[in-house]
């Protein structure tokens, strides 16, 4: 069984606009993965169209060496966890309540009903979700009461309450103050060192430079696609970004400085 | 997701005040009966063994006061998962236009003199048949955008009023006949009415009960729910059916009774938190009292009708208890 997440020959459109056209992509379990590209580029569209979420227009989409269709809706919400780039947290809830609807993917009768009861591993999953994300802390607290940072926490803590076998995150570190960014990136390279694929879209080029992989889109289609030092070269980013930059080795890692 | 010892104090609290507001209601009246008589009548009459002058307990007062329940019950459950569904603070029950399209269908009745039996139905026909044109109006392609079905609803609801307003000039010598009835009275309530509102009410109710986590997860946003596995479209449309369905059953028996939809709801998620799985069946407790006390104050104050009470207290009583509990 391919332990991947892939797309082959992907065309989705958002609203009227052909966002990702002929896209095919592939990301591995146990790999952190970063899909880059300017505003526009189609990211977003990418993942919601892998996930489902948005119609694909045509191509394949495959979980596991199986087509995405072949999967139940309930199976495909365990493997596949989701963060939005918005994720509307209600205020006046409770973390632990927020990180609980984590579980939210189970045998529901029609999809709506939920006829499996609270157990012991769902309550394990959370604890453990909110375990890793250090949220353990304000579990009580009302989301209205934490900081940008902390909510930022609960929605990973969520999305890891269903112990899926690859996350999602759209802009995961967006409007995080740099230390908050990073603890993100950590908790995020801890869940790939247990083995889940990790795919996140990133605007900061810095953080995506500590991806295993990575995705450069630009106008939807795919400019380049490899490690960090196969896709961050000035001439890539120049071709995607139209802005002249350059590649400064920086210990073992890559860091990407404009120079207009 | 329990609740904690204060939240189960309040809820005990909750279905003390209920009963006892059940016995106060039957109790009050022209002719005040003791409380212990009224259970005892109760209890007669739930063993098939009534006796002659428990007439007026039994098929004047009590209907009325469970009518109360009943509705206060329907309209705050379905309140309060439209406020989810649409997740939206302002919605409530009528949010569709299933008032609006009742009225008409009442006020069409009345003045065609229709027999009294018939007009509910009809003003159940109006209203069901104006959220159908709400959901036509509000669709795009196969999906029903919150925002489109608001705007839909609103147009609806408008259009509806104007045509009950005219009609009601029209038969301008039987307006305040119209307006009683429109406007929410619970005084003609009697067992056959209640047995012709409980099917829908516990079909709709029923199922906006059990959708309690589904509207939890829907409140993650329509992306987010979706991608954990609940079918988003397929929830709006039933949460729509099942609450339009036993509004209009409690509007068309008892007419348009205003706010109670509106703030049960919002008063139970301050008291105790807002996850729907507790939030719908401890507001159907909630609006069941409401809806007795503002009925008894409608019946022993010169304010004429519970559907004037609830909207005149409702709103003060509601403002109060923003200020005084924090968010």
């Amino acid at each position: 069984m391919s332990q991947t997440f892939a797309a082959q020959g992907l065309n989705a459109y958002a609203g009227d606009a052909h966002a990702v056209q002929d896209v095919s992509v592939s990301f591995a379990a146990g790999q952190l993965s970063a899909v880059i590209g300017p505003n526009g580029a189609g990211k977003s569209t990418l993942l919601r169209a892998m996930l489902g979420l948005t119609p694909p227009h045509s191509g394949a989409v495959e979980l596991l060496g199986q087509p995405l269709a072949a999967w139940t809706r309930t199976e495909r919400a365990r493997q596949l966890a989701y963060l939005a780039q918005t994720e509307a947290l209600p205020l006046d809830a409770q973390v632990r309540d927020i990180v609980a609807l984590g579980r939210g993917a189970g045998e529901w009768k029609w999809g709506l009903f939920p006829v499996r009861p609270w157990s012991e591993e769902d309550e394990a999953a959370v604890l453990d979700a909110m375990t890793r994300t250090d949220t353990l802390a304000f579990a009580e607290r009302r989301i209205s009461e934490l900081s940008g940072g902390e909510a930022q926490r609960a929605a990973l803590a969520r999305a890891l309450a269903a112990r899926p076998h690859f996350l999602i995150l759209d802009e995961p570190t967006n409007h995080l103050d740099l230390a908050y960014a990073l603890d993100v990136m950590r908790y995020l390279r801890a869940e790939v060192d247990r083995g889940v694929g990790v795919i996140a879209v990133l605007h900061d080029l810095n953080l995506a430079a500590r991806a295993d992989h990575l995705v450069l889109l630009h106008g939807g289609r795919v400019l380049a696609a490899g490690t960090p030092a196969q896709v961050l070269t000035p001439q890539n980013l120049q071709a995607a970004y139209g802005v002249r930059v350059e590649v400064v080795q920086a210990g073992e890692r890559l860091v990407i400085v404009p120079v207009e | 997701m329990g609740l904690n010892s204060g939240g189960l104090a309040l809820l005990v609290t909750l279905v003390l005040a209920l009963m006892g507001a059940v016995v106060l209601g039957v109790a009050v009246g022209s002719v005040p009966i003791p409380p212990g008589e009224v259970l005892d009548t109760v209890l007669r009459g739930l063993s098939g063994n009534l006796r002659e002058e428990d007439v007026i307990i039994w098929d004047i007062r009590l209907p009325r006061v469970v009518m109360a329940v009943l509705v206060g019950a329907c309209l705050s459950v379905c309140g309060g998962a439209f406020q989810g569904v649409f997740r939206n603070p302002l919605a409530d029950p009528y949010l569709l236009g299933v008032a609006s399209g009742a009225a008409v269908g009442a006020t069409a009745g009345l003045l065609l003199d229709l027999p009294r039996g018939l007009i509910p139905l009809l003003a159940m026909l109006t209203a069901l048949g104006a959220v159908a044109v709400t959901l036509l109006l509000g669709r795009s392609g196969r999906r029903y955008p919150p925002t489109r079905l608001i705007l839909a609803g609103v147009v609806v609801g408008s259009f509806l009023s104007a045509v009950t307003t005219f009609l009601i000039m029209r038969g301008e010598d039987r307006a305040r006949e119209v307006l009683a009835y429109t406007l929410g009275d619970l005084s003609f309530a009697s067992w056959a009415d209640i047995a012709q509102v409980l099917p829908y009410a516990l079909l709709g109710c029923g199922a906006l009960l059990a959708l309690g986590r589904a509207l939890d997860l829907l409140q993650l946003g329509d992306l987010t729910a979706a991608s954990l596995g609940l079918p988003v479209e397929k929830l709006r449309l039933l949460v729509i059916v099942a609450a339009s369905l036993a509004t209009a059953a409690a509007v068309s028996y008892t007419g348009i009774i205003g706010f109670v939809g509106l703030i049960v709801p919002h008063t139970v998620r301050l008291i105790w938190g807002p996850s729907y799985r507790t939030l719908l069946p401890i507001s159907a407790l909630a609006g069941g009292l409401l809806l007795v006390l503002a009925d008894l104050l409608a019946r022993t104050t010169p304010l004429y009708q519970v559907g004037i009470v609830t909207t005149l207290l409702g709103g003060p009583f509601f403002l109060y208890l923003l200020r005084r509990v924090r968010v």
